[in-house]
């Protein structure tokens, strides 16, 4: 498995005058699952537009193996590997569920039949291969939002960014969702940033997590380690995990 | 009997040209919104390439007296690089522009490209004559019919069937079906946005391109706005199709052309010149009865 790392040095976000992100810096290692945690409105989501390319940032600068890819264009960091998840999934309702997956796997960049030989093999992963024929219209919310886990992955990437994969999941589905998220880098050799609200996820899940509070890193760390840093507990955890 | 299969013939050759016309404005209306009034131009340049430049009334064949072999490579070409040249300079600044922009920009387009035929060639409808033997008649049992309807039907039908599989099989057409489906959430998975669209517009001129053929082998007859009405009736023919479907809009041409072609039959004689009013009567009752169309894709809904 290839050793890539992705590198956010020093970004800072603002929107006319407003600073959704100050000076945030992290080092995502290959195979590992980093968590991103903070309170509504911390800036997390903005943290993953920046890293996608939706978003520039002000200041500072992301790397992809120590080459800058916060100047490029969305598609193009898509293309160099960086997947990501929409809290508003939005699939290509007129296709089929494969259809979906395999189209990502092909506007990335793979040959036709590499895509769909991939995307057969998420869906058997996900459990999902039953509905690779299904028009991906009305299915259920759970179903939808693993389909956009599935999709992200279709293309190969290295580093997949989840924003809030669990957002509106009860327990059980929650369950699901953390195997499928421990089970990515091995068998995907792809790491993962993940943005979630929900703290049993995250701290079951993760090997590091950072915390960000009113735009700023507040800690860094162990899930262990995060949830006893007095600074986390103070900001954010202390009105969650008491 | 007899009757009816010439009609049909008559219905599935006008519905061919339809389709084509359809066609080619439906995959822009697809990929970007636009509805594009200058692919009328598109087709009137395809015949004019034919043609040395000059006001004369009997032109002086210029492509056109190439072999047909190479003639209809030749303007295919030409009109799909008209078309990109279009797509370049004017539709590629207004991506971002809304339907109403696009939809302005390319009626100006279409003026404008209708006043340089006009400056170039002059205004006079001129006469010309290629592909002669297509025109011969041939009798099949007790059906009469030339050689191009036929050609015509049997050409549609490996256009279709190549377009058919050129979305579905090639890594482009599953890029461009996902960038009709949502454009913005295409780009975001990697589609590279310029290239989508460009194809689009070479394919489009391609298609434009064989109807100017045809309808230059059975008419003959150039002026510059000799493709309004065709393209006029590719619209309608992608509005009753389903707008943003591909299959609609080539099931929408074949409608049109089925329902002119039984018109022409069962109308009285004196009321034949009229044909279009009861044609288009036709396709307005379609659409109180499927506003949507034919076929109504989901993902051309407003998303709520």
């Amino acid at each position: 498995m290839t050793f890539t790392t992705l590198e956010l040095r020093s970004i800072t976000v603002r929107f006319d005058g407003v600073v959704a992100l100050k000076d945030v810096s992290f080092v995502l290692e290959s195979g590992r699952i980093f968590g991103l945690i903070g309170p509504n409105g911390a800036g997390k989501t903005t943290l993953v537009n920046v890293i996608s390319g939706f978003q520039k940032p002000s200041e500072g600068e992301i790397l992809l193996d120590g080459a800058v890819i916060s100047d490029r264009a969305a598609h193009t960091i898509a293309r160099l590997g960086v997947a990501r998840t929409f809290q508003a999934v939005r699939l290509f309702r007129d296709f089929t569920v494969h259809a979906n997956l395999h189209a990502y796997g092909v506007g990335c960049g793979l040959s036709s039949r590499a895509a769909r030989e991939r995307a057969d093999a998420i869906l058997a992963w996900l459990g999902l291969s039953h509905m690779a024929e299904w028009r991906a219209d009305g299915l259920s919310y759970g179903d939808e939002r693993r389909i956009g886990i599935g999709r992200a992955l279709a293309a190969g990437p290295k580093f997949i960014l989840l924003d809030e994969p669990a957002a509106g999941m009860n327990e059980e589905e929650c369950d699901e969702l953390m195997r499928l998220i421990r089970d990515i880098p091995g068998r995907f050799g792809c790491s993962v940033l993940l943005i979630e609200h929900n703290m049993r996820v995250v701290m079951n899940v993760c090997d590091r997590i950072a915390v960000i509070d009113f735009g700023r890193k507040i800690a860094e760390g162990t899930p262990a380690a995060v949830s006893a840093d007095p600074a986390v507990r103070a900001a954010y955890l202390g009105e969650e995990v008491a | 009997m007899t009757t009816f299969l010439q009609i049909c013939v008559d219905a599935a050759s006008l519905g061919s040209l339809y389709a084509l016309a359809a066609l080619g404005v439906g995959l822009l209306w697809g990929v970007m919104k636009l509805v594009n009034f200058a692919h009328g131009e598109f087709i009137t340049i395809g015949a004019y390439a034919l043609i040395v430049p000059s006001g004369a009334v009997i032109p002086q064949l210029f492509i056109g007296a190439l072999p047909i072999w190479l003639m209809v490579p030749t303007m295919c070409l030409i009109v799909a690089v008209v078309a990109l040249i279009t797509e370049r300079i004017i539709f590629r600044p207004l991506r971002h522009a809304d339907p109403s922009t696009l939809l302005v920009a390319s009626f100006s387009l279409s003026f404008f490209l209708q006043y340089l035929i006009l400056l170039i060639y002059g205004g006079r409808p001129k006469s010309i004559q290629i592909g002669a033997s297509l025109n011969g008649e041939f009798a099949f049992g007790p059906l009469r019919t030339s050689w191009i309807d036929i050609v015509t039907i049997s050409t549609t039908i490996v256009l279709l069937i190549a377009v058919a599989l050129f979305m579905t099989r090639t890594r482009m057409g599953v890029q461009m079906r996902a960038a009709t489906q949502d454009f913005r959430m295409a780009r975001m998975l990697g589609v590279r946005g310029n290239t989508v669209i460009a194809t689009a517009f070479a394919v489009s001129g391609v298609l434009a391109a064989v109807v100017s053929f045809f309808l230059m082998v059975r008419t003959g007859a150039l002026a510059p706005r000799m493709a309004a009405p065709l393209v006029t009736i590719g619209f309608i023919a992608t509005v009753i199709g389903g707008m943003g479907s591909m299959v609609g809009a080539i099931l929408g041409g074949f409608l049109v052309g089925v329902v002119s072609a039984f018109m022409q039959f069962i109308l009285p004689e004196a009321m034949r010149p009229n044909r279009d009013a009861f044609v288009f009567a036709i396709v307005i009752l379609m659409l109180l009865v499927r506003p949507n169309g034919l076929i109504s894709l989901r993902s051309q809904k407003e998303r709520v």
